[in-house]
């Protein structure tokens, strides 16, 4: 009985001491993945001038807004701005739509064009033409140098569409037989029925095409890199990153005092932040919704 | 008689294509929610595919795809002759298969322990932040990771020699044979978090009473989480394990582009690298598409046979 009583104890206290590693591990964790964020907040708010000494961990040495105040007040980077938040804006509005649309009808059964469709979207999963005759489609297609090509070419994702199908898979047939019985057509069901039942799935779908619209740069690079004025914000940021030059540009020629005092390593430090914060006040209030999303997806795929 | 069967045939013929009209006309908005995008995907996904010809052809871009020059496998064996394209191709694997090694094992080991937490609420919080760096842009992560590796001022640099583990900063970024390492560490720094949510489901699933099971038999921690909790996780790590071989060739060129540089060239260039680097900076379109086809062909090739393994072991399909 004592015998058994020891092990007992002896093995919650193993038990507990892996609680208390695991929640150490954890926290080492939280602090690896949070510092480099803070870190560069903490610089982009950090005097200039006094940043280049280094030694700033996580809260600014000298603090001061003024680089936040160089690169607003430099066109390309308002113009980015305003590109991002348009395509991300539109692009969105577009994806989650589109998505939906054509969830519905691939998880409709007595469909009779599904049989050929379903599949004729899953293979593009697999394979892609690569990158040069993508570029050259696009060529084609007149789509250079325009803001349409942000948006055409994002028009549809199929693994969103998959995501969403699995979602109406699993919602109950009878609604959509009652509404079919009060006189409703298929175009009103999926506007009155469906729509409003996907919110969850849809917030998912939003989210992933949002992040992929506001992340986006290579596009810039590759289709409007001649174009100021449909430059993006991250292409903005990445122009800036690669080359010394680029951030020389974001000194404003008429304050010869910004010139000396905003170094270039500060001014990424800032664009960083920009880029990054609106990102952190979405993603955490629609955790819920693509974990289960992701889930999903994986189940179905 | 012979005659009489075509003609009730033929009966059967009419009212069958006259019921299929009759249901088009039916779904006539499930038509009109549908065919757009089948056009789109036909223009955006198989019209490339067509574009492959190019690859076989001097491509000129004046001219239409049917109206050029055709060379035949010029350009692939151009491609199989040039001794920069083994080295792409090294790359291109190695950092694929540390990727692989490193984005299955890490998120399993993390899933695993976040699943043993029992606080609720830090549980949530330490996802909640795991999170974060999925969604942030690869081109904000290139420049956290180079400005923690710098010379001056990098976290990393002042750790090291705050710790008196080196005296000098090592310049990392610069170190072609760091390169594969700095990639895949940043690689594990951005998706792990988000890697483990479909771990997390699954374990999720797992059957409570398998648990209690084992405690009345006296397993302890460990021997719960190796024998019920990975188990329990099997099939579905197995199916991601599979898909993701299809990606060894085909593994981007985000990650290098943004955070390579001239001096680890050598370690940095992968396909799709090489492929935008000869095919649209130099304009040589047929190459880059030839670049491409190997690409796709080996990345088909490659899915098929993990899918052939898999089904010969457990007599399932994956695809």
């Amino acid at each position: 009985m004592s015998t058994q009583k020891g092990l007992l104890k002896q093995r919650s206290l193993a038990d507990r001491s892996f609680d208390y590693f695991n929640v150490l591990f954890m926290i080492v964790i939280g602090i690896v993945t949070l510092y480099p964020f803070l870190n560069v907040l903490a610089i982009s708010l950090n005097n200039s001038v006094d940043s280049v000494r280094g030694g700033i961990t996580i809260f600014p040495r000298d603090f001061t807004w003024e680089n936040y105040q160089t690169i607003f007040a430099y066109d390309t980077l308002l113009t980015g701005l305003r590109n991002t938040v348009l395509r991300t804006v539109i692009g969105t509005g577009i994806g989650v739509l589109s998505a939906s649309m054509l969830a519905y009808t691939l998880s409709r059964v007595d469909f009779q064009a599904r049989k050929w469709m379903s599949p004729l979207f899953a293979m593009t999963m697999y394979f892609s033409g690569g990158l040069i005759p993508g570029y050259m489609l696009i060529r084609h297609l007149g789509l250079i140098g325009t803001f349409e090509v942000y948006l055409i070419p994002a028009i549809l994702s199929v693994w969103n569409v998959f995501i969403v199908r699995s979602y109406i898979d699993g919602l109950p047939l009878a609604l959509q037989e009652s509404a079919k019985l009060d006189g409703a057509n298929d175009w009103i069901i999926f506007w009155k029925v469906i729509l409003p039942l996907c919110a969850p799935v849809l917030a998912t779908v939003a989210l992933f095409v949002a992040v992929g619209h506001w992340n986006a740069w290579f596009d810039t690079y590759l289709y409007n890199s001649q174009k100021p004025q449909f430059t993006t914000l991250q292409y903005e940021l990445m122009k800036v990153l690669q080359s010394t030059s680029a951030s020389s540009n974001y000194r404003d020629p008429n304050a010869q005092q910004m010139i000396a005092s905003v170094s270039p390593e500060s001014i990424r430090m800032a664009i960083t932040i920009v880029v990054t914060v609106p990102i952190l006040f979405v993603y955490p209030f629609l955790q819920k919704y693509f974990v289960k999303g992701m889930t999903l997806g994986a189940v179905k795929s | 008689m012979k005659s009489q069967t075509a003609e009730a045939a033929e009966v059967v013929q009419v009212s069958r294509s006259k019921r299929f009209f009759r249901t088009m006309l039916q779904q006539k908005y499930l038509y009109l929610m549908s065919l757009p995008f089948v056009v789109w995907v036909i223009i955006f996904s198989y019209v490339p595919i067509w574009g492959w010809l190019m690859a076989f052809q001097n491509y000129r871009p004046r001219n239409s795809i049917l109206n050029q020059d055709w060379v035949g496998l010029k350009h692939f064996i151009e491609l199989f002759t040039d001794e920069r394209f083994y080295l792409v191709l090294r790359n291109t694997l190695a950092m694929s298969t540390m990727g692989l090694i490193v984005g299955f094992t890490v998120p399993v080991i993390f899933a695993l322990l976040l699943n043993e937490l029992r606080q609720q609420l830090f549980k949530r919080t330490i996802q909640t932040i795991a999170y974060l760096p999925h969604f942030v842009s690869w081109v904000v992560v290139s420049g956290i990771v180079t400005k923690m590796l710098s010379t001056d001022g990098g976290a990393i640099n002042e750790l090291l020699m705050s710790l008196n583990l080196i005296d000098q900063p090592i310049q990392f970024m610069a170190k072609g044979e760091w390169f594969w390492g700095i990639v895949t560490i940043a690689d594990a720094w951005k998706e792990t978090g988000w890697n483990t949510i479909i771990f997390l489901a699954a374990m999720s699933g797992i059957d409570p009473e398998l648990y209690e099971a084992s405690t009345v038999d006296g397993a302890g921690r460990f021997r719960k989480m190796w024998h019920i909790t990975l188990p329990g996780i099997r099939t579905t790590f197995m199916v991601l394990f599979i898909l993701s071989i299809g990606h060894l060739i085909s593994i981007g060129f985000e990650k290098q582009f943004l955070l390579g540089n001239p001096l680890v060239n050598d370690y940095a260039e992968v396909l799709d690298l090489y492929a935008l680097n000869y095919g649209i900076n130099l304009s040589r379109y047929s190459y880059g598409t030839a670049i491409g086809i190997f690409n796709s062909v080996v990345s088909i090739i490659l899915v098929f046979l993990a899918n052939f393994i898999y089904k010969k072991v457990t007599k399932e399909s994956v695809i």
